[in-house]
């Protein structure tokens, strides 16, 4: 009774996990470093496979984490951690110091800085965009680029920053080829003129509902997938976007123009999670994400007793997945703070 | 040339803006399945003529697709129509008919012509 | 195009660069490509920089040409530049500035390689000590002799005589770059500026008053190549290198091409009088070609030296539309009339070894 868990991370996850966890009458203090919570659902405007509002989650989120059992302390990170014999210390930014019984930690990700790929010219040239960019611009309702006018080519870039050695990411972030197929669809739908070309090194369509997206983005909406890792993009005297890729399935390079470039920024281990991982002393794996203790039935739990993991601090996930993970690590810890009465 | 012992290479880049697609168009038009080929070659792999010329019906899509008109309309003289490549293809694309308008649209002696 | 990008992408790519008291080895095809270029350099350098840049006629080729033919094989290679480390060691200096891209390229892929794999620069030492008796210590800096003139570019600017700017209509001179492929591709931290928006040529000709285009195929070959080259059936996939960087700029109307390799002017410069024999097309304007220079040049230009004892009549592309625009005082009637005799050479300080 009375037992205290401090979740770290406002996202997804965090909500998912403070809902679930004040249901069951557990005390939750919810630690965002954010003004509001939601983290990366806020960029989105709509979600795949069906294109529902990204609003929608939020409201179901909100709801579940609207009740007196939570305590939320938004614009706070975590500046340190103990484990002492049965409880845990945490002093946040602000300076408080909480105890809690359990960890939480639900950092997240961060969409990778796609600046980084310089030969993409992200940052450099006007009208190349990333996945994040293009939510806040169908947010607003409006497909632009930088003079106002509205594109007829568009491009689509998969695997940016995923996939890539030369970053530092091996993995697959898994759910941009989805995201891009997504957002195909959107654009055409926006602008029933345009013309969009996906350039993908594999077409990853796992999820539930994925495949059939791809097939409707090719069937309805004439959305042309090139099968080539763009190499190079530079800027044509009249402000058009000159693409280098070999069209691996004709074995020809290709040269391409596009109005706008948009790139499939892939997921990266967030800085705060990096951050809690450095002073917590909990274990991350090559991909820099939080290494789960079992791969099959442990991958909430982590080197640290009593600290458990939610949603995608630990790998890329979509929302389902997140959300399913979130409440499985609820499990996890009802059973720890049960056996550590 | 005499004067140098060499002339200038022709670039091999498919340049995407000056090719003529209006046969992928065509095609378009009538065979909308065209736009779902996902480039697996179950098509070219069961191809009869595919085994003993260089003739792939899953290149030749592409070709299409891009406007290499030169190479496609050498290459389509091949098919035999069999429509063996109709039965295993797992996105229903009616591939028998791709051909089939491909050979309409270029069937006049012009350029290209459709 | 977003300035503010790209400086932030120049700020990742800043290197060490000696302050002075540099070891100068030269390049083997520059003195006969643009003979000019390397005595400029040793000039600004003493002269108007006041630096210590020592020579040693001992030096040989770096092998790079061979090296990158596949001819010589890396561990010949990496002896031969044993030798030039052990040259520069014995005469007390430790900053290596070499002029040719290939061999700065050369240099900083063997320093990489003995610094991953130690038990290779030991079977060279040992190689080297066998062979010659010359022990060596590796450089404590490595500086392509542009990133020398980069480092000193704006005091180069303040004793500037010309501008890189058209005196008639008063704008900046379009400017296209070609830093060469062995200079920062390989290895993109070695350059300033990195490979995909260099900096050290386009910081010269914005402190000496010419604005950089940046067109589509910037990064493109100059089509040198060394194997493209040097097989005269290649040559067709030589020349089309050029040529499609030329294609790519021509819509930018540049007035000057500045390059930093010893290879990339003379292809630029005389792929284009070839692409005019056989297609009859220039790309420059008025039917004029785009005229070419080292980075030398230019700097040596700018300082108001006699374009004749640069070496501009060895170009073959005419310089002269570009030292009409700035406003340069030249002798046309001199262009090949310049009186080569060793008082003549004395005088002007020509040889300098």
């Amino acid at each position: 009774m009375g037992k205290h868990v401090v979740v770290i991370g406002g996202g997804v996850a965090g909500l998912e996990v403070a809902g679930q966890l004040s249901k069951v009458g557990i005390q939750v203090s919810l630690i965002e470093k954010d003004s509001k919570t939601g983290g990366n659902l806020n960029k989105w405007y709509k979600l795949f496979p069906d294109r529902r509002k990204s609003s929608e989650v939020k409201e179901y989120l909100n709801g579940i984490t609207a009740n007196d059992g939570i305590n939320l302390m938004t614009n706070t990170s975590i500046e340190m951690f103990n484990r002492h014999r049965d409880h845990f210390s945490i002093i946040t930014s602000g300076g408080r110091e909480l105890i809690a019984d359990a960890i939480i930690v639900a950092t997240g990700f961060d969409l990778f800085k796609s600046a980084r790929k310089e030969e993409y010219g992200y940052g450099i040239y006007d009208n190349v965009i990333t996945s994040a960019d293009l939510e806040e611009m169908f947010s607003r309702g409006e497909i632009s680029l930088i003079n106002n006018t509205i594109p007829e080519k568009i491009g689509i870039i998969h695997c940016v920053g995923s996939r890539d050695e030369k970053v530092g990411n091996f993995y697959c972030s898994k759910l941009c080829c989805v995201t891009a197929v997504k957002q195909a669809i959107e654009i055409r739908e926006f602008l029933p003129e345009s013309k969009v070309f996906c350039f993908y090194m594999d077409m990853r369509m796992g999820g539930v509902f994925y495949e059939e997206l791809y097939r409707e983005a090719q069937e309805q909406w004439g959305v042309s997938f090139i099968r080539g890792k763009v190499s190079e993009v530079s800027e044509t005297i009249d402000n058009q976007l000159l693409i280098k890729v070999e069209d691996t399935l004709a074995g020809r390079p290709l040269k391409m123009k596009f109005d706008l470039l948009v790139l499939m920024a892939g997921m990266e281990m967030s800085e705060g999670g990096r951050k809690i991982a450095g002073i917590g002393g909990l274990r991350t794996g090559e991909n820099r994400f939080f290494a789960a203790n079992d791969n099959h039935f442990g991958s909430n739990i982590s080197n640290i007793e009593g600290v458990f993991y939610a949603g995608t601090c630990t790998a890329p996930m979509n929302i389902t997945e997140t959300i399913s993970h979130a409440r499985a690590a609820v499990i996890e810890v009802i059973d720890y703070l049960k056996d550590s009465n | 040339m005499d004067k140098f012992g060499f002339t200038i290479s022709e670039g091999r880049q498919i340049d995407y803006e000056s090719n003529d697609r209006r046969i992928a168009e065509y095609i378009f038009d009538r065979e909308p399945s065209f736009r779902l080929c996902i480039e697996c070659g179950g098509c070219s792999a069961t191809c009869t003529t595919g085994n003993f010329t260089d003739f792939s019906l899953r290149e030749l899509n592409i070709l299409i697709k891009r406007g290499e008109n030169e190479q496609v309309r050498e290459k389509l003289k091949k098919c035999m129509l069999c429509g063996k490549c109709n039965l295993v293809c797992p996105r229903g694309v009616n591939t028998r008919n791709i051909v089939v308008l491909a050979k309409k649209a270029f069937q006049k002696s012009d350029e290209y012509a459709i | 195009m977003i300035l503010a990008g790209k400086k932030a992408v120049w700020k990742d790519y800043q290197k060490e660069i000696a302050e002075d008291k540099y070891y100068y080895v030269r390049s083997c095809v520059r003195q006969n490509f643009f003979p000019g270029s390397e005595t400029a350099f040793l000039k600004i350098m003493r002269e108007e920089l006041d630096k210590d840049v020592y020579e040693n006629p001992c030096h040989t080729s770096c092998t790079g040409i061979c090296y990158h033919s596949d001819i010589v094989p890396v561990e010949t290679t990496m002896t031969v530049v044993a030798r030039q480390f052990a040259l520069m060691t014995e005469a007390g200096y430790e900053n290596l500035m070499p002029s040719c891209i290939t061999s700065f390229g050369l240099y900083t892929e063997i320093l990489d390689t003995w610094h991953h794999f130690p038990e290779i620069e030991e079977k060279v030492r040992r190689q080297l000590k066998k062979a010659t008796g010359r022990e060596f210590k590796k450089p404590k800096n490595l500086a392509h002799a542009s990133d020398v003139i980069f480092k000193f570019r704006k005091e180069i600017g303040a004793k500037a005589k010309y501008k890189l700017i058209n005196k008639e209509t008063g704008k900046p001179l379009k400017v296209v770059d070609h830093i060469g492929c062995h200079y920062a591709k390989m290895f993109p931290s070695k350059g300033v500026g990195g490979a995909e928006y260099p900096y050290v040529l386009t910081g010269m000709i914005e402190e000496w008053g010419g604005q950089i285009i940046d067109y589509p195929e910037r990064r493109h070959c100059c089509g040198f190549g060394f194997r493209q080259y040097l097989v005269q059936a290649n040559r067709g996939f030589s020349v089309a290198c050029s040529k499609e960087k030329f294609e790519s700029m021509r819509p930018f109307k540049p007035d000057m091409i500045i390059t930093n390799c010893p290879g990339c002017p003379m292809f630029l410069d005389r792929w284009q009088y070839v692409i005019n024999e056989m297609e009859g097309k220039r790309y420059g304007q008025n039917g004029e070609g785009i005229p070419v220079f080292t980075y030398e040049e230019v700097a040596g230009l700018v300082l108001g030296y006699d374009p004749w004892e640069l070496g501009l009549q060895m170009h073959q592309t005419d310089c002269e539309p570009v030292l009409n625009k700035i406003g340069i005082d030249y002798s046309p009637e001199d262009k090949y009339n310049l009186d080569i005799s060793p008082s003549y050479s004395k005088k002007h300080n020509l040889i300098n070894v």
